[in-house]
């Protein structure tokens, strides 16, 4: 199919515009929007959407509850029991929560076509991506991390182990965050995604929840857990060096 | 420019006669490695000292586990290829390695557990390697589900190679980690599955059978490729020619 | 924004099996609209889509001022608006803040640039409701404000005049002649004949 379109009359053929443009005086200059202010943009724009459907903000959270609150009625009330299991109970569920919100990470933006938009923008996709990973830690992860030691107390951890559950889950999320906006851009689409996002993404969370579940189990114990947290700590460095280019071009490609 | 056998490489027409034409290089060498490396190691390696017979599985566990994360590794650089230069026949390489490579995996599952048997009395010990074994299958499934799960052929190629990619840089880093849990609960009279002490009459046979199983997997390849480039062609008109013929 | 051109050079497109695009060819200079047309399920979107970069032709390529978008294709798109089918608003704000985010990740952007783009749409009265309130030809004014407001010189629209009453659709010509007058340009697919408001408007038909 080949269509010479002329130029529209009123234009010279070299391209010149026509005398009407003469009193518009120019285009003023426009400052254009730097990276970090789209970054930043994106972050509460995110934010500000969570807030206006608080309840979807609770499903996750309230989700982890439930789910520890399962392992001492399927196996026994005695604390000194659930102890000895409550590292692994409290991060198999933040996992499992932490997946249940990545499924809405883009879907939203997907239908109604703000994420086209993103990839239209001229600004970097890997930062916007770091930004609304950022915006699902803050609404997921950040709060699981609070929760935690809530949880750990009903499974009879000592007070003084909080603060090291608290970090542990706090720094882990962050990995998973990252590395669930991979798997939840690669998913776009696919029908009954939720499955194969979690497929997909707890195989590459193993070692966090090997390095997050072996922070918390000392912390329990009262010794020093600082080795895997910084363990935790590596990973999150890594994953946010190179998770939020793998989503843009998960993004990308599910743009095609 | 050399380069221009990589392009004619990238040629579907041209990939499918060039895997027919290779095909026989592969499996042949295969498979008489493969029926000596059986020999060798079933039959004219003498027991060892600490394991007995019940060793010999070695001969085909660690073959397939080693083959497992080759397939893994070659899926991965296809892919790589196939999403930076956009060529077909990559995609389709990579798509032809994953079923190969998890099979391989669950071979390896399945021989780790037969060999636990006898020396652990279970069929299932967290072991390091045979946990790694599982995520590595796990990994695959999840690498064929995405390509299921997308309906429209090319974005399923370039979002599953995505997902390759990101795979095999996680996969050195879950073994790590898989390695580490274990280092902290490891009872010390539990016998890992380690290789034992390896003699030549040992040894040789063993070798014969990686370089086999490489050789098949590169033969089982090359049949998938065809196979999965005349499925993605069937509508181009160089497949009628190839059908007529 | 007097000198760009805009050049397609026999684009190829497989979508599957289907040969979407087979060799279009054309080329825009400042100044000028091109309406592409056909039959549903002839490519429309697929062109405009492959137009802004976002799907990759398997043949031919797209020459913004000369030079193969792809090699450069952050400020191919800083140069582009696109409207695709569905207004890119968020339900759960409203039109004044999606604006703001809209184009705010662009470029720099004020209240009262805001306020003039909305009531410039006819869109001022409901500016302030949630998107979710609004009626699709409301969605739709709202949508062509931040068109107005990205001010760049090449607009890529996916049949514009959706949703709009015969106010809205004369709205739509304005806006493209006023893009036009400015030196930008304008490719959009459609349906039916835009407005001709500037006359002049070119026509690139996609058989099915």
């Amino acid at each position: 199919m080949i269509a010479r379109v002329p130029p529209a009359p009123g234009t010279l053929a070299s391209g010149a515009p026509a005398l009407s443009r003469a009193a518009e005086g120019g285009v003023p200059a426009l400052a254009a929007a730097s990276a970090l202010q789209a970054a930043r943009l994106v972050l509460r724009r995110d934010l500000q959407l969570a807030f206006r459907k608080r309840s979807q903000l609770v499903q996750p959270l309230a989700f982890f509850a439930m789910v520890t609150m399962l392992f001492p009625l399927a196996t026994s009330p005695e604390l000194s029991k659930l102890r000895e299991i409550a590292p692994g109970v409290i991060w198999a569920a933040a996992l499992l929560a932490s997946l249940l919100a990545l499924e809405f990470l883009f879907r939203d933006d997907a239908h109604d076509g703000t994420l086209e938009q993103y990839a239209l923008s001229g600004q970097s996709l890997t930062w916007l991506m770091f930004a609304k990973t950022c915006a699902h830690w803050l609404l997921t992860g950040l709060p699981l991390a609070l929760m935690a030691p809530v949880a750990a107390l009903s499974l009879g951890a000592p007070g003084t182990s909080l603060p090291g559950i608290l970090l542990s889950v706090a720094v882990g999320s962050v990995t998973v965050s990252l590395i669930g906006a991979i798997g939840a851009a690669l998913t776009l689409g696919v029908k009954r995604g939720g499955v194969l996002l979690s497929l997909l993404t707890l195989p590459l969370s193993l070692p966090v929840l090997i390095f997050g579940a072996r922070a918390t189990q000392l912390a329990i114990s009262g010794a020093p857990f600082l080795a895997p947290l910084e363990l935790l700590a590596a990973l999150a460095v890594l994953g946010v060096t190179l998770a939020p280019l793998a989503a843009a071009a998960a993004v990308r490609i599910s743009l095609e | 420019m050399t380069w221009t056998w990589f392009h004619r490489l990238a040629s579907p027409p041209y990939a499918y006669a060039l895997a027919a034409r290779l095909t026989p290089w592969f499996a042949w060498p295969a498979a008489l490695l493969i029926l000596g490396g059986l020999w060798g190691g079933l039959v004219l390696a003498p027991p060892d000292y600490q394991q007995g017979e019940g060793f010999r599985i070695i001969y085909v566990h660690a073959p397939s586990a080693w083959m497992s994360l080759m397939v893994y590794t070659t899926m991965a650089i296809a892919a790589a290829v196939g999403l930076i230069w956009r060529i077909k026949v990559a995609h389709a390489v990579a798509a032809s390695c994953a079923p190969i490579g998890a099979s391989f995996t669950f071979a390896a599952l399945v021989t780790g557990a037969l060999w636990g048997e006898p020396m652990w009395g279970t069929y299932w010990e967290w072991d390091p390697r045979l946990t790694s074994e599982l995520v590595l299958l796990f990994l695959y499934l999840g690498y064929m589900g995405l390509r299921a799960g997308i309906e429209d052929p090319q974005r399923a190629d370039r979002a599953s190679a995505v997902l390759a990619v990101v795979g095999v840089v996680n996969v050195p880093i879950i073994h790590y980690s898989v390695t580490w849990w274990n280092s902290l609960h490891q009872a010390p009279s539990v016998m890992r599955l380690g290789k034992p002490h390896m003699p030549a009459t040992m040894l040789v046979p063993l070798l014969m059978m990686l370089l086999g199983f490489t050789l098949f997997f590169v033969a089982l390849l090359l049949v998938r490729l065809r196979g999965e480039i005349l499925s993605r062609e069937r509508s181009a008109s160089w497949i009628r020619e190839v059908v007529r013929a | 924004m007097s000198d760009e051109t805009l050049e397609v050079e026999n684009l190829h497109l497989w979508r599957g099996e289907r040969h979407v695009l087979r060799g279009v060819h054309f080329a825009l200079a400042a100044g000028s609209c091109v309406e592409v047309t056909g039959v549903n399920g002839a490519g429309k979107t697929s062109l405009l889509r492959t137009l802004c970069g976002l799907i990759f032709p398997e043949e031919g390529r797209v020459l913004w001022n000369g030079t193969d978008v792809r090699r450069d294709l952050p400020s191919y798109h800083a140069a582009l608006a696109y409207l695709g089918h569905e207004p890119p608003l968020k339900a759960d704000l409203t039109a004044r803040e999606n604006l703001h985010y809209w184009i705010g990740m662009r470029r720099r952007i004020g209240t009262s640039e805001l306020d003039e783009a909305l009531a410039r749409v006819g869109a001022a009265a409901y500016g302030d409701r949630l998107v979710r309130t609004l009626s699709a030809g409301q969605r739709r004014r709202a949508a062509l404000a931040g068109l107005a407001l990205l001010k760049v010189p090449l607009w890529v629209l996916d049949e514009p005049t959706t949703n709009l009453d015969a106010e809205g659709r004369t709205l739509v010509g304005d806006l493209i002649a006023e893009q036009r007058a400015r030196g930008g340009m304008v490719v959009a697919a459609v349906h039916h004949s835009l407005p001709d408001a500037a006359g002049g408007v070119s026509r690139l038909e996609l058989a099915a």
